[in-house]
């Protein structure tokens, strides 16, 4: 990957940043269009792989665009994908983040806070339902340990290390999935 | 189910000793080490790690306020993680807190990120591997829902406002929508009820009802 490509892929990326409301995987297809079919920088696997990858890995699933990068053209390749995908949207939140902090006592403000708060809760708990269905499809035992994980969490303050390590044992182990 | 309730004052209860004054981060390394130790921990997704650290462990944030950041990247583009990141790094130390918080969430992961990567290749198709994953992804799974519940108790006294979190997790959730539709769909009308309703209290606080903004003297 030269120069020019690499400020290829920035730009593209910086173009979707701005797209990626409510998370990056949303834009997938197009990233995916982009690097597999138009440009033939990676293939069909390695994408569905860095995927898979980030979502195992510790730290924000975003990653996967690094990975994306570097698969495409190393690390050059990596850092025009991070930073396209992520300066522009930085940018605006950290813009909207100011401006509401200005006008904290707007009644716009004091809307958002009271209207959309419930609206984060109910996302949050659809993204631990999409992340459970994904791994525990039909399997009665895999949503039985979702749902203990779901009430040791609730209940307790457990280091959830452990029960990320348990899960991976009894996987690993077959008792359950 | 007396330690549901408990557990949810329990991150302010330990904390009581603290002065007046509520515990924030003493400096920009502070924010970028308790942020990178944050993402290393979140395996299958780092928010129920963001909010047991920062509400739990340091509380930094109440789990109010904790829902409101969430809330407001949500609403944003860029992943909801990150964004709070810049919003929690700016609360205390301006946009260079934004870069220390948002350097500390994606600067280590990345390295380990790639580092996987390499190892990916040889263990792939390893159905040990396969399998350890998924129970992870279970596990993984049961840990965000548990995160929602609690940001539930904390709203309790809104709880009629929740219907709209109801909504999005049918939404999103059961029926697969798209996340930017039920956004565009439902945010509007929280923001317009949310509204109308603090413009009544307002209204029915200075005695002047229907006049919005005059509640405020």
């Amino acid at each position: 990957m030269n120069t020019s490509d690499a400020v290829d892929l920035f730009l593209r990326f910086a173009a979707l940043s701005l797209l990626a409301v409510g998370g990056a995987m949303g834009t997938a297809p197009e990233m995916r269009r982009f690097l597999v079919d138009e440009r033939h920088w990676i293939s069909g696997v390695q994408f569905t792989d860095s995927i898979a990858i980030a979502q195992a890995a510790p730290g924000p699933n975003i990653l996967f665009v690094t990975l994306l990068g570097w698969q495409a053209g190393g690390a050059l390749g990596a850092f025009a994908a991070t930073a396209g995908l992520m300066l522009p949207s930085s940018v605006v939140t950290w813009s909207a983040w100011r401006w509401k902090r200005a006008s904290e006592d707007a009644p716009l403000v004091a809307a958002i806070r009271l209207g959309l708060s419930p609206l984060a809760i109910g996302l949050t708990a659809s993204a631990g339902w999409v992340v459970a269905a994904g791994s525990n499809h039909d399997d009665l035992r895999m949503w039985a340990l979702t749902l203990v994980t779901a009430v040791i969490v609730a209940t307790t303050r457990l280091n959830m290390l452990w029960l990320i390590g348990a899960g991976a044992l009894l996987g690993a182990l077959g008792w359950v999935g | 189910m007396p330690t549901i309730s408990d557990s949810s004052t329990a991150a302010g209860d330990g904390l009581e000793p603290a002065p007046a004054s509520p515990p924030r981060p003493e400096s920009l390394r502070e924010l970028f080490v308790v942020f990178t130790l944050l993402a290393l921990r979140g395996f299958g997704g780092v928010l129920p790690w963001a909010q047991r650290v920062l509400v739990e462990e340091r509380g930094w944030l109440t789990r109010e306020q904790f829902t409101e950041y969430l809330a407001f990247g949500q609403l944003l583009p860029g992943p909801n993680i990150c964004n709070m990141a810049i919003m929690v790094g700016d609360r205390w130390f301006g946009w260079r807190g934004s870069l220390a918080a948002l350097g500390g969430m994606l600067g280590m992961p990345m390295v380990v990120v790639l580092g996987l990567a390499i190892l990916y290749g040889q263990v792939a198709d390893d159905p040990v591997v396969r399998r350890a994953l998924g129970g992870m992804g279970a596990v993984a799974g049961g840990m965000i829902m548990a995160t929602g519940f609690k940001l539930a108790m904390a709203q309790r006294k809104r709880w009629r406002w929740l219907i709209f979190g109801v909504l999005a997790f049918v939404g999103v959730g059961l029926l697969h929508l798209k996340l930017l539709w039920v956004l565009a769909g439902l945010a509007p009308i929280a923001t317009l009820m949310a509204w109308l309703a603090l413009r009544e209290t307002a209204g029915a606080a200075s005695g002047k009802p229907g006049a919005p903004g005059s509640g405020r003297p």
